[in-house]
């Protein structure tokens, strides 16, 4: 969405060359474009009203027209609009002084599998964890807190004998207090903000525990209704912030902005996978970029960050703006992808990455790979062109696979290579970025 | 049930869901001379918060503004809108529940905490009264006590549930709920699964093993495949629907969680892109929060 954004002002503006400046009128389809593009990744309405608004009056008699890039010029008034505004407020995060931590939300937006992913962020910081179970409503819901307890070794206070998820998270405090933990993690009911009874409950769970942060798990794909569930709990609880599940979707994420909107409060966390350690911390720009559709290409640096040699990644930085990736690159990213996370991970940062189609990704197909590649000579990882049928028939027989298999590798490279052009294209973001050498 | 009752449940249900809707609506109509710039940017608002999506909502405009009717008659304007909105649940013919040879499969998929499990109870219940002989099959092997739930709603209903154990092979587990329910001369068996995103090619593959398991050992099933959508999910239900209907062909939408204040617009939405039915809605936690999906009654509601 994004690339088609930046392209479709591009042309409106090249159109608008000599006509001096911006008029209402001649940027009025292009608007309409962005106001699709924030409409359609569930941004609420109104808050897409007042962007398009801004963004308008920033453009309106400027002369971005007769700069170099107007349409990235535009793109970037209106991202940075948005970052702006998911920026404001402290970032919630929790502190070592923060002991209790109450956690509450919708039915089914992934509150006790976000309670185990924060209980494991900061288990690995070093603390003494306990976790509540006070969702007596859901049938199994305890089971699933002790198992992930389990799981994770982190210790579960659960009591089946009490009716009373007051009376529960109660107990829990005491032994929390008894235990000498750090931190309690107080999971409970998926409820209706309409529910009266419900949000009585955990209105009362609030006063008996008096938590130093309350978060509201939510989502990510939550159309237009977030303003008024979150604004009824923010009410409800005034909660500190919030916690963004299944970004490991493709949803767009427009919530966020939402959820900002109605209650002031930020995202501080994300949960982005199944897995218990696919939790990160939120940063607005991240969001921004994914909800414009351009992909998360910062995250991915830093994942790379962890894994990659800083000196290979300058070198393959300056062959990228070459566009002159070969094999033997190639090779080193499967071995360093391997190191970051499955492929199909990775995949996602990508600007454009959910789009590659013909990407089956499948992690067994790096050992694969590794082993075509292995087969290749020095020349030919240099030159893939060289490869043609003889070459590719040898290659198979010496890496054990078939001739169709070196095909695939070598469309897959010929995709990556095309791909990592357009990362190296985005070139005047990635200076920016901390701690990266390129 | 009497159809009364269900029709009675669905009205209450979208009660809450619509009050605020209604308002906005009959201060708008009420309003109104004609259909101007403000009122059908006003109209445009009200369908946007419903989840309709833009595309959607300009095209039921385009169609309100053609209406061969006086668009300042509030009672016109009213039935054309309601109409129009009629005119994009267009599968009327395809709505009603298919079983085919018993034992007749049916599966439940979605992406994760859309309702699967709890609206599986509610749907088993209600062939139960039907006097139908149903089996649970517990396929998600994959969440924490996952098993355990579909457990305890299958002994609150007295029906069998055959169910893998954490972390089994679920076409696995699904092919041995087969062999059973084929032996206890079962009606119909339905297919508990993981919830799951469905960008990933990999579990989408774990879903079409499951059928392909079924098939192979009766070729006409499964009788149905519900994607089970949360109502409050905005324009990915569209991505989210397209997705599992590319991988394992959904017959049907599970609309859940009607009894918020969300309005499920996305259903509309992909009905009429995809030609996916909705067939049932869930209307809150207990047993018989469960009805047929009506397009008469949810326009209705959804505009007066």
């Amino acid at each position: 969405m994004f690339n088609d954004l930046t392209q479709k002002f591009q042309r409106l503006f090249k159109n608008l060359r000599g006509h001096g400046k911006l008029t209402e009128k001649n940027i009025e389809d292009a608007l309409r474009d962005v106001r699709l593009a924030l409409l359609e990744a569930d941004v609420n309405f109104k808050v897409v009203k007042q962007f398009i608004q801004k963004v308008k009056d920033g453009v309106l008699g400027s002369n971005v027209v007769t700069s170099v890039t107007p349409g990235q010029q535009f793109i970037k008034m209106l991202n940075n609009e948005m970052v702006s505004f998911l920026s404001g407020g402290e970032p919630e995060t929790i502190k070592s002084n923060d002991n209790i931590i109450l956690m509450t939300g919708l039915q089914g937006s992934g509150k006790t599998t976000t309670c185990g992913k924060l209980g494991l962020v900061l288990k690995r910081g070093g603390k003494k964890i306990l976790m509540a179970a006070c969702d007596i409503h859901r049938p199994a819901a305890i089971d699933q807190l002790e198992q992930v307890g389990k799981r994770l070794d982190i210790d579960v206070f659960a009591d089946r004998a009490l009716n009373d998820a007051v009376k529960i998270a109660e107990m829990a405090v005491r032994r929390f207090t008894d235990g000498g933990y750090d931190h309690l993690i107080v999971d409970t009911a998926g409820r209706l903000h309409v529910d009266s009874s419900m949000m009585e409950e955990i209105k009362k769970i609030k006063t008996v525990i008096s938590p130093s942060k309350i978060y509201f798990v939510a989502d990510s794909c939550t159309g237009q209704d977030a303003v008024v569930s979150a604004d009824s709990f923010h009410k409800a609880l005034d909660f500190t912030g919030v916690i963004l599940t299944k970004l490991d979707g493709d949803t767009r994420g427009g919530a966020a902005i939402s959820i900002k909107h109605v209650t002031g409060r930020p995202v501080v966390y994300v949960g982005v996978g199944e897995k218990s350690q696919d939790f990160e911390v939120f940063y607005p720009d991240r969001m921004v970029s994914r909800i414009l559709g351009m992909g998360d290409i910062v995250t991915l640096v830093e994942k790379s960050e962890e894994a990659f040699d800083k000196k290979e990644a300058e070198r393959l930085i300056k062959k990228v703006k070459k566009n002159a990736l070969d094999l033997e690159d190639f090779m080193v990213q499967l071995k360093q992808f391997k190191k970051m996370g499955s492929l199909s991970d990775i995949m996602g940062y990508l600007p454009g990455g959910a789009k590659l189609k013909g990407l089956k990704v499948d992690d067994k197909e790096l050992v694969r790979s590794e082993a075509i590649i292995s087969s290749m000579t020095v020349e030919e990882r240099k030159n893939p062109s060289i490869i043609k049928g003889s070459r590719r028939k040898r290659i198979a027989d010496g890496s054990g696979t078939t001739v169709q298999d070196v095909n695939k590798l070598l469309k897959r490279f010929e995709m990556t290579a095309k791909m990592m052009k357009n990362v190296g294209k985005m070139g005047s973001r990635i200076p920016n970025f901390p701690g990266v050498g390129f | 049930m009497m159809m009364v009752s269900i029709l009675n449940k669905f009205k209450k249900g979208l009660k809450k869901t619509h009050d605020n809707l209604t308002t906005v609506f009959s201060v708008l109509l009420n309003g109104l001379n004609s259909l101007g710039t403000e009122e059908t940017e006003e109209l445009e608002e009200v369908l946007l918060q419903a989840d309709v999506g833009l595309e959607t909502a300009e095209k039921i405009i385009e169609e309100v503004k053609k209406a061969d009717i006086d668009h300042k008659n509030h009672n016109e304007m009213n039935a054309a809108l309601k109409k129009t909105l009629k005119e994009f649940f267009y599968l009327d013919d395809k709505r009603a529940l298919t079983l085919k040879e018993k034992p007749s499969v049916v599966l439940f998929v979605g992406v994760n905490g859309s309702g699967k499990t709890t609206s599986i109870a509610k749907f088993s219940k209600m062939l139960s009264e039907q006097g139908k002989k149903v089996m649970l099959a517990g396929c998600d092997t994959f969440r924490a006590a996952a098993i355990e739930q579909i457990s305890v709603w299958a002994g609150r209903l007295d029906i069998p549930v055959v169910k893998g154990f954490s972390g089994a092979d679920p076409a696995s587990v699904a092919y041995d709920a087969h062999e059973s329910a084929l032996s206890k001369n079962i009606d119909c068996l339905i297919i508990d699964t993981a919830g799951r995103q469905h960008t990933k090619d990999h579990l989408m593959e774990e879903l079409k093993k499951i059928i392909n398991t079924i098939r192979k050992k009766d070729t006409s099933q499964p009788s149905e495949v519900f994607l089970v959508l949360d109502s409050t999910t905005g324009q990915n239900g569209l991505s989210q629907a397209q997705k599992f209907n590319e991988f394992i062909g959904l017959t049907g939408v599970v609309l859940t969680k009607m009894d918020g204040t969300a309005k499920g617009g996305i259903a509309l939405r992909i009905e009429k892109t995809l030609g996916i039915p909705v067939k049932y809605i869930g209307l809150g936690e207990e047993f018989d929060d469960f009805c047929e999906f009506d397009p008469d009654s949810f326009c209705e509601a959804l505009i007066n």
